[in-house]
This record gives C-alpha cells, structure tokens and sequence, in this order.
C-alpha cells in the first residue's frame, strides 16, 4: 500500500473518530467512554499478565483504589477531574511495587491466589467505617460531571458533558496506548519479556529480575489506577460494590480475549467485557450470564490467541 | 477462656469446609496442575441438586450418595466437554475456560432453582455427643465427613494403581502415554473426584449459610488459601491448611480485628505467610535440574 | 513374521515434514541400530513407531499396522519407548515409576518379582527406591529410565540416546546392561545414538539416517568396515 493512501486511511480514521460522538445518543457516547476507559486498565493488565507473565486477579484493586482516590480529591479536596488523574497514576504506582515485593516471592497460582486476595479484600476495605469520612462507606460519593469548557455543536447536536469526556478519554488513552507501545519495543520491553520466557539465563545475562519485575508491576499498577480515576469521572460515582471482584476477573477476561501480549488486543478486549454483557441481556433475560459464559468459552475455542491472533492468522503479512 | 474455645472450635468446623474445598482443588491441580476457579459454583450447582432430591423425599444418605455420584460423572462431563479442547492451549485460555464455567455455572443455578434463599437439612443431631457447650451436632458430623473423605483421597493417591496414574499423568504427560497410560481420561477423572468432593463441601456448608445461588462465593477464596497455605499438591496440607484458616479467620474476627476486615486482615497473613515459605507449609519442592 | 516393518514413512511435526519416505524392518530378538547427525529423523522415527508424531505411509508391528493407533495401544502391545531425555517423572519416586512402568500388566505377583530383579540390577536403584527421581544423577535415572521400560516386559525396546550428557564410564555400564538384556530377557532392541562407535559395538545391524531417509543399510560389522561412514561419522 502506498504511503499516500495510508495517509489518506488514517485521516479517515481520525476524522471518523473525531465526529463519532455527535453521531450516538449520549447514552452510547457514554458506553464509548468506559470503553476506552477498560481498554486502558486492560492494557495495564497486559504489561504485566501478556509481557511479564505474571498473572494478576487483582487488578481491580488497583482500579478502585485509582477511582477512589480521585472520587475523594474532588469531593472532598476540590480537584479538577483532570488534575486527578496524574495524582490516582502516582498512588497506584506506588501501590503496585508495593504489590511487586511479595509478587517477587510468588509465583504462578500463589501469586494469582495473592492478587484475587485482594480483589475480594478491596470491597470490604472500602466499606470499612474507620475511613468513611474519606470513602463515603457504603453509599459511596456521587460525583459531578465536568463541563465542557465550550459550547459547541456540530449538525445541531450539542457538545454535551459525554462527548466531551469523550474526547478526553481518548487524549488520556492515545498517549498512553503510544507510550506502552513503545515501552514493550524498547530495552525495558525485551527485559520484560526475556524475563517471562527465560527468567534464569536473563538474570544470567545481567537483567535486574527484581528491578524490572516490580517496576513492571508499578507501570500495570499505574495504568489501571488512571483507568480508574477516568473511570469515576466517566461514571460521576463511586461505590465499594461497584469494586467486587468480579471486575478483577473482567479484565483478565479482557486481556485474553483481546490478544495476551499484544497492545492493541486491549481494545477489543475493552469492548468484549463492555457490550458483550449487554448483548448477552438481548439474548436472554433470564441467564444472561450463562450465554456471556457460552460467549467466552466459545471464542476461547475459536481464537486461542484473542483477537489479535485471529487477525493476525487472517493476515500474516506484518511480523510483530 | 470459654469464648475463646468456643471460637476455635468454630473456627475448626468452618475450616473443615476450606478443607473439603481446598481438597476438591488441590485434587484438580494434582491431575492437571491448574486451579478450577469454577470448583465453588459447580458445587453450588450439585448441592441445589440434593436439595431437589431431598425435597421430593429422598431419604438424606441417599440424596447425599446420588449427588456425589451425579457430581462426579458431570465433572468428568465438563472435562470432556469443555476442557479438552484447551489441554494444550496457555494456562490463561484454561483460566478464561474456568471463569466461563464459573458464569455459566452460577447462572444455571439461579435459573433452574431459582434466587430464593432455601433452608438446607442436616443429618447430623443438633447437639454434639463429644464437647457439646463448644460444637453442634453439625459442626462435629462435617469434621467427621470432611476427614473422612480426606483419608479416602490420600489412600487413593497413594495406594491405587490409578492414584498413582492421575498424578503421572498431571506431571509428566508424554511420559505418562509412554506407560500406557491414557491421559485425557485422567484428567477427566481428576475432575471427576474434584467435583465429587466439592458437593461434599457444598452439602456440609449448606445447613449453616443457607442455599442460595452465591453459597460459595466466599468460600472458594478461603478453599484455595487453604490449598496453597498446605502445599498446592499436597492433600493433607489442604485439610490442614483449611483448619488454620477457620481458625485463624475466627479468632481474628473475634479478638484482633472485627468482623468487618476480618476477611482482609486473614488474607494478608496468608499472603505474607507464602512470600516467607513459597511452597506452603507441606507443599514438596521439586527438583530440576537446568 | 517380522517384529517392525515401516515402509514409506513419513512424518511431521506440524507443518514441518521430518520424515520422507523411511523403509527399514527389525527381526525378533535382535539389537538395530540407527545412525545419523543431528536433525536426520532419528529421535523422530522412534516416535513415528509410538505414533506421538503424525504420520503417513506403513508401520506394521508384530503384524498389525498401527498407523493411527492411540499411543497407549501401540504400548499395551509391548513396546517401550525410553525417550530423549530419558522421561522420568521426576516428582515421583524411584519405585513409583517402576511401577507406572507395569502399569498396563495385570500379573501382580510377576510385577513384584520384576522389581526386585531391577533392585538386583541396579542396587544403586534400590538404595534410592524412596527418593525423588529428580535428585538422581545422570546415570541413575538413565538406569531408572530402562528399568522402568523393562517393567513393560516388552517385545521391542526402543531407546533414544542413552549415552546423552553421561560420562563415559557409566555409559560402558549402562552399554553392558543393554547387551545382558537382549542376551538375557530376549528384549529385542532399536537403538538410536548418536555416538557411533559404541552403537555399533553393540548392535547387529544398522541404518544410517540422512535428512529424514535411508541412506545406508547393513550388518553392524559391515558398517563399521565401510570407510565413508567411519570418515563422517567414526571420525577415523
């Protein structure tokens, strides 16, 4: 394909992605939103589960503590939704090495039992009276949209709070989509991965397993913890049950089915854990979750390598 | 003193159920080195069936013996059915399989008897004939039940031809061909008994929480802490794993920390506990050479 | 009747074909021997017998073709297989895997002598009959690896250089045993190795493999006198 019609392809894209939301109810714009919300936490998970091999079923911790701190910034701290995010990164990092220390001790199934510990630890923590001042308790803390900045309308449709967090998800997303891109291509990605698949001989070469073990753990963590801050923004509401664990096992699920050790499999796994419920609820009112169950086990069986090695089988042309 | 008996007691009684749990996945692992998380629903699924027996007038021995029986043929189904096709495949795509079921599983359970909480019968006599001021009827008779399926399962895997086939198989599969032995079937056995004991542990704890479609939520946490606590391939260290979780999750509760975090602070513990002795307590290492 | 006839045998690995066309018999009771560099299809022509590869073309055992057969089928039929890397289950003890190595025999009794005679042939074994076979050296699980085959009673013996990583004198041991078991048990025996010399010491015919075909065939003695083969693969 020559460059000019890849140019051409991609102002489409962009265009396409640009108008999007003036062309859907707000309602959809805002499935959109938590979409590309999930696609960032799932790409967190995907550092750590696709590139470093370590299994996590915890990760929803690190979503609801990213939620959580930015619901509590601007409840109670008057933060803007956007000052937020850079704060839930920096506090999920540090959670995450944090959770790389006993992660460097545990391996395979103990370490999947040490994170879904905390997936079903969390809702229980946040619920825990002592920091109710902060968490709101039960009933957690109702939040306000942010407003957009300018009137706006394009075809008569008005740039409403929705489109506008639209746009915002996706300035968060692209760098960071960009940024892990090139993280897994550069040193810090090859020691990744060489720690995944040799993890003696790459000791052996002289990578520092436990620097670049929990730093990765820090990065995931970060990830999902600004996924989350966006989160609660996108929802305007945050509430321990909103936090179970079940949101642990979603992601997972989203890494999988988009593609395990891919960047751009996060988006169709985003989009799998997001509509493929709702259309479960089409197909069934009375066992919804059993069709999405039937849903997952089937495509598990049809694309072993996710998405993006069901696209890759149909187009090997590009080597990645 | 007497509250504190009481506790661990209790403790030991809950724990007796992380045990059965813990055991259904230790069994799991040991035939194909991978952790059902769906082992909870699936016993749910088998308890609602005995409920259903027991309602329609089976005697309760009976309804308990043909619920074991219908759980071990249908995990040996599920194996067949479902986990075959992903023998091969990355431990992720076997854990998707697992979070599958576990769906399916909880939803059949809703749809078929429905979300209503229902009261589950105990065989057991309500008051204890041995330390009765600190232990039910109920809470001896599933001690007695769950270590009475733990010394079935050790001697099965340590003493039968088959035994010793189910672990061959989960270890070594090529080698375990080269034997002559047929290792899909051994997988589909392992699940078989899995599931066989995980009805066990769903009938024993039904008559304390009630039966509804969420029974073992919780509970499989607690079952695979205990597994791992004991040694993930130890059946033994399951049981006993299981009892110091009770333990520990009760007293706990009672005098450290208060109910509301209990079930945090019990996990941290676990976890800290297997950073400082990753195999367990029991669990071997095995060796290999680079 | 022959014990092995294969007449062109193919195989792959997947996609990647390994075998192109392989013809080779074994009569009853006798050691054979197949030769060749790395990468010519040795390892997998035994695995081609036990059909764990996919294959196409005839493998006839003891008169019955078993292309096709389930592997636990080809062994019920009395061949044992001691892979490259000698398959021990590690995580087992020594007299687990002896045991899993009678695991398709139904004479109890018969199997309890066959232990003991193992024990009498490998008392290094014996001492260790409660260990891991992970902790055993080289050479112990090498003797634990053919041991437990033997357990089978086999018909055919296939073995996937024994000699691999282990020192020479224990090679000379374990060498020695084969000899005594064909004299002996009358186990007849296919050979694959790497190294030649002591192959062919040992065998009494021998196929040289290149690229997944046959390409030279005869007596062990006359092997050993062909002045091309000793260049290339004798070094001398």
């Amino acid at each position: 394909m020559t460059l000019f019609r890849t140019r051409i392809i991609w102002l489409v894209v962009l265009v396409g992605l640009l108008v999007l939301p003036f062309f859907l109810p707000n309602f959809r714009v805002f499935q959109l939103n938590l979409m590309i919300v999930y696609a960032i936490a799932v790409l967190g998970l995907n550092i750590l589960t696709g590139y470093a091999g370590q299994i996590s079923l915890g990760h929803g911790a690190f979503y609801a503590i990213g939620a959580y701190t930015a619901a509590a910034l601007m409840a109670h701290a008057g933060f803007s939704a956007y000052a937020t995010l850079p704060v839930a990164g920096v506090v999920c990092f540090i959670a995450g090495i944090l959770m790389g220390f006993p992660a460097l001790r545990l391996g395979g199934h103990y370490l999947a039992l040490a994170t879904f510990a905390l997936a079903m630890a969390v809702p229980q923590l946040l619920k825990y009276k002592g920091i109710a001042a902060y968490t709101g308790g039960v009933q957690g803390l109702v939040l306000s949209k942010p407003e957009p900045p300018f009137e706006f309308r394009l075809f008569g449709i008005a740039l409403s709070e929705d489109r506008w967090l639209y746009f915002v998800t996706l300035a968060v997303a692209l760098p960071m989509f960009w940024f892990a891109s090139n993280l897994v291509k550069g040193r810090m990605g090859r020691a990744i991965i060489a720690i995944r698949d040799q993890p003696i001989a790459a000791g052996a070469l002289g990578v520092n397993l436990a620097w670049v073990k929990t730093m990765t753990f820090g990065l995931s963590a970060a990830y999902t913890g600004i996924a989350g801050a966006l989160g609660a923004v996108v929802i305007a509401f945050v509430a321990p049950d909103s936090f179970h664990s079940f949101v642990s096992i979603s992601l997972l699920v989203g890494v999988v089915v988009g593609g395990l050790g891919t960047i751009w499999g996060a988006l169709f796994g985003a989009a799998f854990i997001q509509f493929v419920p709702n259309i479960a609820d089409e197909i069934s009112k009375s066992a919804p979750w059993a069709v999405y169950g039937a849903i997952l086990i089937a495509l598990i069986y049809v694309a072993p390598g996710g998405v993006m090695g069901a696209l890759k089988k149909l187009n090997p042309g590009d080597a990645k | 003193m007497d509250s504190f008996l009481l506790q661990v007691f209790s403790g030991l009684a809950n724990g007796s159920i992380y045990a059965a749990l813990g055991l259904a996945l230790v069994m799991i692992y040991q035939s194909t080195h991978h952790i059902n998380f769906a082992q909870g629903e699936m016993a749910t699924f088998a308890t609602f069936i005995a409920w259903t027996l027991i309602e329609r007038g089976v005697p309760y021995w009976l309804a308990f013996f043909i619920t074991v029986a219908i759980a071990f043929v249908g995990g040996l189904v599920v194996q067949r059915v479902f986990i075959r096709p992903v023998e091969r495949a990355p431990v992720l795509n076997n854990v998707i399989v697992f979070v599958g079921l576990l769906v399916i599983f909880n939803a059949m359970s809703g749809w078929v008897f429905g979300q209503t909480v229902k009261a589950f019968k105990s065989p057991f006599p309500t008051t204890s004939v041995f330390l009765p001021q600190y232990i039910s009827g109920h809470q001896l008779g599933s001690l007695g039940v769950t270590l009475a399926v733990l010394l079935v399962v050790f001697l099965f895997f340590k003493y039968t031809p088959i035994g010793l086939a189910i672990r061959a198989a989960a270890q070594n599969p090529d080698s375990a061909s080269l034997v002559g032995i047929r290792v899909s079937w051994m997988l589909a056995l392992g699940w078989g008994l899995a599931s066989a004991i995980g009805a066990v542990a769903g009938m024993m704890i039904a008559p304390v929480i009630f039966l509804d479609p969420n029974l073992m939520g919780g509970i499989l946490l607690y079952g695979f802490a205990a597994a791992l606590l004991g040694g993930i391939d130890n059946p033994w260290g399951a049981v006993i794993g299981g009892f110091i979780v009770g333990v520990l999750e009760n007293i706990l509760g009672a005098y450290v920390i208060g109910t509301e975090l209990k079930l945090s602070v019990a996990l941290v513990l676990i976890v800290g506990k297997l950073t400082l002795m990753p195999h367990g307590l029991f669990g071997r290492k095995v060796v290999t050479r680079v | 009747m022959k014990l092995l006839e294969v007449q062109d045998l193919q195989a792959w690995y997947g996609t990647t074909q390994a075998l192109f066309g392989l013809n080779f018999s074994l009569e009853k009771g006798g050691i054979t021997t197949i030769l060749g560099a790395n990468g010519a299809g040795k390892t997998t022509t035994l695995r081609a017998i036990c059909q764990t590869v996919k294959t196409q073309g005839s493998v006839v055992l003891l008169g019955q073709s078993v292309g096709g057969f389930a592997t636990d089928k080809i062994v019920r039929m009395g061949v044992a297989h001691v892979p490259d890397g000698r398959g021990t289950f590690t995580g087992l003890t020594v007299l687990e895997n002896l045991r899993l190595g009678a695991y398709t025999r139904r004479d109890k009794d018969a199997v309890a002598q066959d232990i003991e005679r193992m024990f009498a042939r490998f008392p290094r074994l014996k001492e260790r009959y409660n260990q891991q076979a992970g902790t055993l050296s080289g050479g112990e699980q090498q003797m634990l690896a053919i041991s437990r085959a033997l357990m089978l009673r086999p018909t055919l013996l296939l073995l996937d250089e024994p000699s691999f990583g282990l020192a020479p004198l224990i090679v000379q041991e374990i060498f020695e045993i084969m000899r005594n078991i064909n004299q002996v048990d009358q186990v007849s025996m296919l050979l694959v190795e790497q190294n030649a010399t002591l192959a062919l010491e040992l065998a009494d015919y021998a196929y040289l493999l290149e690229t997944g075909k046959v390409v030279l065939s005869g007596t062990a003695q006359e092997i050993r006198s062909d002045a091309s083969v000793r260049r290339t693969y004798l070094g001398y």
